[in-house]
């Protein structure tokens, strides 16, 4: 294959089926092989590449697994401390109104360091994109319970298995987001399968094209799996979440036009 | 001249924030100093000039809006006191880690904990010695009148961009509160985004074709990378150390004794060395305006010439520390504080001269 590549007079343009977004910085990533980071990085520059705002495209980046985001990312970013990328947002997207402002935040992050800041700035509807990774654990610390955590998940601190009622609940984020009336458009998604990453595309896309008629808050999860932390194979972790997670964090549109969308949950 | 006008010390800041051309306020209400937001938003700079001036969910997230702001180019301030400082310390040293400028104003209240709203300087050690974690500094000034609360936000703004730090101006819930005449500043025109973009090239503020990607953060994983980042931090606190001192000698020529006070002290203490030299004391009162970098040589200067000195504070004995690393133990030194909230009197800060100094 790599000899075929090689040949100029196959390297042609016009023979160009598909090229990775050169806003990826041409670098190895930081995050473990089968892990979801990747992709959901890929899919959110090109949706950027695509839309041509590279100029106008300001990203938070967070504390936890993806807290080098800004090294892949060959975008204007800024490492917020843990928890405090929406409040970065908040500011940026204020000060600069025609600027698309995202952030890209782990669970740790979000929903349980980050809680006040998510809510706060959902509920003023900051005209913000906030992509949310969640993979039910700490990815980067080692593996360490999260709010999102499954019941009987075992982490390096539920040892035994989440027990509810010593630990609480998992926290569904995005649904209680969805209920405030500043977020307009909430999905939850997934990147495991190339149907999941086109969908997971198509909404990152239509997040930042809502930014543009300044509709509100844009909230996206991406369940993804920790094959690292959940001491599983890739192939083995993907298929965990489909059997574990799905069924506790359904995927799908939970609001859409500023409208909460009926479904049994 | 500027315009005159009769003003709450909070209101100064405020007023001065939004003529010195300052983009964005972002801050939780806390007493004593309400006033500054409060100002702000009947004032509606958003109208005036363009600024945004935003309620935060709380200090935690009004810090943080601050380093979002600033890493774009953003001129951006805000203001608290005590328990609200003591939360923002976190995001402080992030801001000084990634090096970005912004003007922090501390209206100090008594502590600790949720102490009082009365005012106080407990917040000496906090401001000048690096309150949140890892080796920084940052300038910290501090205004002992109302006109001092509205310049000190424009030079803070000027020095916050010279050395991209972030700069406290360390004021307490007395000099806040107190109304005085000021005279204001004319109004300096808010930057262009274009002018923002030439003035912060490392500012993350969108990438243009021409550039490689900006980025602000603090983390370096290498040891080597972050002890460069150390040494640069250094480097700078260093040269403000030799260019940003700034401090006030009152009566201090023929002095045989001298106060050493800043802020409200200091305006007590102006009191009490006319007090004390019509009862024949020859004394002189040294003001650092600048805590850091504090006027070591200046104060040793001064103090190597007197019989004792005398520094007084509303604290249980904060900045004797530097001046005695300043001037040495050749003479007597000693602290006279009050705390909780409690203003000492230009005469009790006489007796203890007399009595801890001079009898002493």
């Amino acid at each position: 294959m790599e000899e075929l590549f090689a040949k100029p007079e196959i390297r042609k343009p016009e023979n160009i089926v598909y090229k990775k977004t050169d806003l990826m910085v041409d670098r190895p990533l930081s995050y473990c092989p089968g892990c979801g980071h990747g992709t959901a990085h890929r899919m959110l520059m090109e949706v950027i590449e695509e839309m041509d705002i590279t100029e106008k495209t300001i990203g938070v980046s967070p504390v936890g697994c993806s807290v080098l985001a800004y090294d892949f990312l060959n975008i204007d970013m800024l490492g917020a401390a843990h928890g405090r990328a929406p409040a970065l947002a908040t500011a940026i997207k204020r000060m600069w109104p025609n600027h698309f402002v995202f952030t890209y935040q782990g669970d740790g992050d979000l929903a349980a360091i980050g809680t006040a800041e998510t809510i706060h700035a959902c509920n003023r509807g900051e005209n913000i994109t906030i992509i949310f990774i969640n993979n039910g654990i700490y990815g980067m610390t080692g593996g360490q319970m999260a709010p999102t955590t499954l019941p009987g998940m075992r982490s390096s601190t539920s040892p035994y298995g989440r027990d509810v009622p010593t630990m609480g609940h998992p926290l569904k984020m995005t649904e209680l987001v969805a209920h405030l009336p500043g977020v307009y458009y909430v999905t939850r998604q997934s990147v495991h399968t190339p149907n999941n990453v086109r969908k997971t595309k198509k909404a990152i896309r239509k997040a930042f094209e809502l930014q543009k008629e300044n509709k509100g808050l844009s909230f996206i999860e991406i369940v993804s799996n920790c094959n690292s932390g959940w001491k599983m194979t890739p192939v083995q972790s993907n298929k965990w979440m489909e059997e574990n997670m799905f069924p506790f964090y359904q995927l799908g549109d939970i609001k859409v036009d500023g409208k909460l969308i009926e479904v049994a949950r | 001249m500027g315009e005159l006008r009769l003003m709450k010390g909070n209101e100064a800041v405020a007023e001065a924030a939004i003529r010195a051309g300052c983009d964005g306020y972002f801050g939780y209400p806390i007493t004593p100093q309400s006033e500054v937001m409060e100002y702000l938003m009947a004032e509606k700079p958003f109208e005036r000039t363009g600024m945004v001036v935003l309620q935060a969910e709380s200090e935690v997230a009004a810090i943080n809006m601050l380093y979002g702001g600033a890493g774009t180019g953003k001129m951006v301030m805000t203001s608290s006191s005590s328990p609200g400082v003591s939360l923002m310390q976190e995001g402080i040293s992030y801001m000084a880690g990634a090096e970005l400028p912004a003007v922090i104003v501390n209206v100090v209240r008594g502590g600790p904990g949720l102490g009082t709203i009365q005012p106080s300087q407990a917040d000496y050690f906090q401001a000048v010695k690096g309150g949140g974690h890892g080796d920084y500094k940052m300038l910290v000034l501090a205004p002992a009148s109302v006109q001092e609360m509205c310049d000190h936000v424009k030079l803070g703004f000027e020095k916050a961009y010279e050395y991209r730090t972030p700069v406290m101006i360390l004021s307490d819930g007395a000099i806040g509160q107190m109304m005085e005449k000021v005279v204001l500043f004319d109004q300096i025109p808010r930057r262009t985004d274009d002018e923002i973009i030439k003035q912060c090239p490392w500012a993350s503020n969108g990438r243009p074709k021409t550039r490689n990607h900006n980025i602000i953060t603090s983390l370096d994983l290498d040891p080597a990378g972050q002890e460069r980042v150390n040494l640069k931090l250094q480097a700078k606190y260093k040269v403000m150390e030799q260019k940003e001192v700034l401090y006030e000698e009152i009566q201090c020529e023929d002095a045989e004794y001298l106060f050493v006070a800043f802020g409200l002290s200091a305006r007590i203490c102006q009191k009490a060395t006319d007090l004390a030299r019509a009862k024949g004391i020859k004394v002189g009162l040294f003001r650092p305006i600048t805590l850091f970098p504090f006027p070591s040589i200046e104060v040793s200067n001064v103090g190597n010439r007197v019989k004792g000195i005398l520094v007084v504070e509303m604290n249980a004995g904060q900045m004797i520390e530097d001046v005695k690393l300043s001037v040495g133990c050749k003479i007597k030194i000693e602290h006279f504080g009050r705390f909780g909230g409690i203003i000492p009197s230009p005469d009790e800060v006489v007796r203890a001269l007399e009595q801890k100094i001079i009898g002493g």
